[in-house]
């Protein structure tokens, strides 16, 4: 658990950090991730246990983190718009998600967190750890699936008028302007939490931007990438952008917020 | 009366009796029952008088009426389809919300009862 004082003194210092780790059935590999991200970053801790049927959320609770289970599995767009609902009722103002397999190098956390725009002058709402950037040569993938990430990075990369070559890297951190869009906006079908979501960003209006991290070898579970799979992807991910590009989203983030909505008529 | 009258008045009135059973009932919302409760008149007055049916495919330039019979109920149940996906829809994204909220509130209430007990020890 973390301790409340420590936590009121970095949000007095407008750098409160929540760090949301989408969980399902990584018990292999939970306890070493919290760890890791202990060891490295100032920040509070939310696992989201995304429905699982293994010993995820004890695993997580021993290793000293936060942990909110669903009651079903939601994946990780469901997950992740829980957390952000939890970061913005507690007045956080940094919101990082990363991977519970332990591909996303925590140390790379104050430079992705720099990027942001009260941090820095003319920052980003959104940056994220992109996996082709220079770093990450250990990362490989096969020709379709390559295919359709560039596709996809093209595409984004004009939307939001800068260099992206990774938007299916589920390592990266938002503030507050961007906590209070997914709160309300994160989807959670397919890609909808990588591609989709930073599409929504980039049409309300929000900044993105990216850095080349390297990702390290999962430490559980086994990467799944065969050729049919891979062409399987390419599909998925060109109707996921062109629904994405089509579809309207509200641009009032509050409009299912019922935060401040206690009162009841009688 | 031939039999695809005497069909076609049971199956009507059986719908309608039907309808008005589990809207009695309460199992069905009105918004659901308004379509089926169309179509089921429409077989009625149809059976009732073909000569409706007959004037329509004029109208439309069908020369069999038949034809326009089928594609008529066949675009009905296309109509009742979509609405059910889209009401589906609308369904999957409600209990996700309130499997979202269910998680964050059990957790303050498990979180809130270690409290208690620190207080207690």
């Amino acid at each position: 658990m973390p301790d409340p004082s420590d936590q009121t003194a970095r949000k007095a210092s407008g750098r409160a950090v929540l760090v949301v780790v989408p969980a399902w059935n990584e018990e292999a590999a939970i306890a070493a991730t919290i760890a890791d991200i202990r060891a490295t970053a100032d920040a509070d801790i939310l696992v989201v246990d995304d429905g699982s049927t293994d010993r995820t959320a004890t695993e997580a609770t021993a290793a000293g983190a936060l942990v909110c289970s669903l009651p079903y599995n939601l994946g990780v767009g469901g997950a992740m718009r829980t957390g952000y609902r939890y970061a913005l009722r507690h007045g956080y103002d940094v919101v990082v998600q990363i991977d519970a397999d332990g591909q996303h190098d925590p140390r790379y956390l104050p430079l992705l967190i720099d990027l942001l725009a009260p941090m820095k002058a003319d920052g980003a709402d959104l940056v994220v750890g992109a996996r082709f950037a220079g770093e990450g040569s250990t990362y490989r993938v096969s020709l379709p699936r390559r295919f359709a990430m560039r596709l996809l990075a093209g595409v984004l990369s004009r939307l939001a008028h800068t260099k992206l070559t990774d938007v299916t890297s589920g390592y990266r951190v938002a503030n507050r302007r961007a906590v209070e869009l997914f709160a309300a906006h994160y989807p959670a079908e397919y890609l909808g939490d990588t591609v989709e979501s930073m599409v929504i960003a980039l049409k309300a209006g929000c900044r993105v931007a990216q850095v080349p991290v390297e990702m390290r070898i999962r430490q559980g579970g086994q990467p799944s990438q065969t050729p049919f799979r891979a062409a399987l992807f390419l599909a998925r991910a060109v109707v996921a952008l062109s629904l994405a590009l089509i579809r309207r989203w509200p641009d009032t983030p509050s409009d299912t917020e019922p935060v401040t909505q206690t009162s009841v008529s009688a | 009366m031939n039999a695809p009258v005497v069909l076609g008045i049971l199956g009507s009135v059986l719908v309608l009796v039907v309808l008005f059973e589990l809207l009695r009932r309460r199992h069905l919302r009105e918004k659901y029952a308004v379509l089926w409760a169309l179509v089921a008149v429409g077989v009625l007055v149809m059976t009732v008088f073909p000569g409706v049916l007959y004037a329509a495919s004029d109208l439309a330039g069908v020369d069999v009426p038949a034809n326009l019979l089928f594609f008529l109920a066949s675009m009905v149940l296309m109509v009742l389809t979509l609405q059910h996906s889209y009401e589906l829809g609308r369904l999957e994204d409600k209990t996700r919300t309130l499997a979202e909220e269910l998680a964050l509130l059990r957790m303050e209430l498990e979180g809130r009862d270690v409290d208690r007990k620190g207080a207690d020890g």
